[in-house]
């Protein structure tokens, strides 16, 4: 029997009373309001992402999550007609400030998609890619170093590691969302957003990247959409709901998904949405 | 509370709460039994009650499936959530209500052909008075939603540990009066035992759905006042 002396009780509450002080905002949308020409999708957003947890984004399709989503590491710079306003800092700069080199944000905060996109190269460059372009090593052997590390990190390291030379595209989809987890981490990334990565994996290959965002979650801030209630109840310490361009509700999951507070998020979560 | 998409969802939480209603009529309908067949040593109603137990545990069971069906099924979230697993404890408690009157009810048979028991049973009719008021308005008050009245109704369990103490000393004292009173009070004294437990079940129901209603648990203690335990009657 493991029982706890009244001591260790003491300061297993303390550690936990210390994290929950400790809880650091790596990334906050102030005001965010993003137009796509005329039409406004996101209104006035204030969210934010807090060190070393999961965020999860839901709420019904069109609701502006994945917008939000791809302001943080300004995806949506490559959308000609779209226009941010408000502000958004990560480590309390401004991201959206003339002086931000964006290729160097975008390998600070990395984005695994929606359906596994591999490049049509090896296993291997697929991964060193980025590390290469980046300058971040200066040998081949700490490349191949990276390369093991990230995709060890990534939790597929034992499936590929015979065959790091064949094509990425040659992986399941499972595998190949994995791989782009991996590609994503080679840049040493501060905060991984993913959008739906799951939605193209059978229940499986979702399982193995649920697991996989936990660990990542010791040294990584990730900030997640998703559809599935249940992934979003699983995964995240903190979930955001938004409806019709606006964030309607923030706060921890296990309060989001038993009791929340606003009506439109037990409406959806509920399944009685529309 | 608007509909679900998939309107058989609402079929499914329907049927569970319909179950719950009908366990809860049943155990009203044991409890006042069980007890109206112990002060008139009624040996019919006691058998009825007895054998009602059987579609109490019946109903429990089907409530079970249904509720692990729709679980599976559906991944029920929030009020939902709460709704079904709230459903699940409820009806262990009502199903635990039904033994204790069907085991009031096997009493009957041995106690009428001991003593008239009416001259020892007056305390505990008005102690079966105020369980059988308390198992009436957990169900109704859930029924209609009202989670202050059930916090008040979880309060007023009090009333039947005060009750129950004094029964168990009334009940001592007949036994040492007269030794030949002691099989009849001793039945007597695991009937308000039973009474005093299903006030208890009483209390956990209105907890559970006062939950179910507010998704906030009521404050974990709440005055106790069995003091059989520690003190005897005066010498």
């Amino acid at each position: 029997m493991n029982i706890m002396t009244e001591q260790s009780l003491e300061n297993a509450v303390g550690d936990k009373m210390n994290a929950k002080s400790n809880e650091v905002i790596k990334m906050r949308g102030d005001k965010v309001g993003v137009f796509y020409g005329d039409k406004q999708a996101l209104f006035d957003v204030n969210l934010d992402v807090r060190l070393n947890q999961v965020t999860a984004l839901i709420g019904p399709s069109g609701c502006g999550k994945s917008t939000f989503l791809r302001c943080l590491n300004r995806m949506n710079d490559t959308i000609d007609s779209a226009r941010v306003t408000g502000k958004i800092t990560l480590d309390e700069e401004d991201i959206y400030d003339k002086n931000i080199d964006v290729v160097e944000l975008r390998a600070r905060v990395g984005m695994v998609f929606q359906k596994p996109n591999p490049f049509p190269k090896s296993i291997y460059e697929n991964v060193a890619y980025g590390p290469r372009i980046h300058g971040l090593a200066k040998r081949k052997a700490d490349m191949d170093q990276i390369v093991e590390q990230s995709l060890k990190k990534a939790a597929i390291w034992n499936e590929v590691k015979d065959r790091l030379q064949e094509p990425g595209t040659g992986l399941s989809g499972g595998q190949q969302q994995r791989l782009c987890i991996a590609r994503a981490i080679a840049v040493s990334p501060e905060v991984i957003l993913m959008d739906e990565p799951c939605s193209a994996l059978d229940p499986i290959a979702t399982a193995r990247v649920e697991e996989l965002i936990d660990e990542l979650r010791q040294n990584y801030t990730i900030v997640i959409v998703t559809h599935s209630m249940q992934q979003a109840a699983r995964v995240s310490q903190r979930t955001a709901m938004f409806h019709l361009g606006y964030l309607v509700e923030e706060g921890a999951t296990d309060k989001m998904f038993t009791n929340p507070d606003d009506k439109r998020t037990q409406d959806y979560i509920t399944g009685r949405f529309g | 509370m608007g509909e679900h998409t998939v309107a058989s969802f609402d079929e499914d939480l329907e049927q569970i709460s319909q179950l719950i209603r009908d366990m809860g009529d049943l155990a009203r309908s044991m409890v006042s039994g069980s007890t109206r067949a112990l002060l008139n040593s009624d040996n019919a109603l006691a058998q009825r009650v007895v054998s009602d137990d059987a579609i109490m545990d019946a109903r429990q069971r089907e409530l079970d499936d249904r509720a692990i069906t729709l679980i599976a099924k559906r991944q029920p979230m929030a009020n939902d959530l709460r709704a079904v697993v709230g459903s699940i404890r409820m009806a262990g408690d009502l199903e635990r209500i039904g033994d204790l009157a069907k085991n009031i009810a096997k009493r009957v048979g041995t106690l009428g052909l001991s003593v008239t028991p009416r001259d020892l049973s007056h305390s505990i009719d008005a102690m079966a008075q105020l369980v059988l008021i308390q198992v009436q308005g957990v169900i109704e008050e859930y029924a209609a939603r009202d989670a202050e009245a059930l916090a008040k109704l979880r309060a007023d369990d009090e009333r039947i540990d005060v009750k129950y103490t004094s029964v168990f000393r009334e009940l001592l004292t007949y036994m040492m009066e007269d030794p030949r009173n002691i099989t009849a009070c001793t039945h007597l004294l695991f009937c308000a035992k039973n009474l005093e437990r299903i006030g208890d079940h009483v209390t956990n129901i209105a907890e559970n759905a006062y939950y179910v209603l507010t998704g906030t648990q009521l404050p974990a203690n709440r005055p106790k006042q069995d003091e059989t335990a520690m003190s005897a009657p005066a010498a």
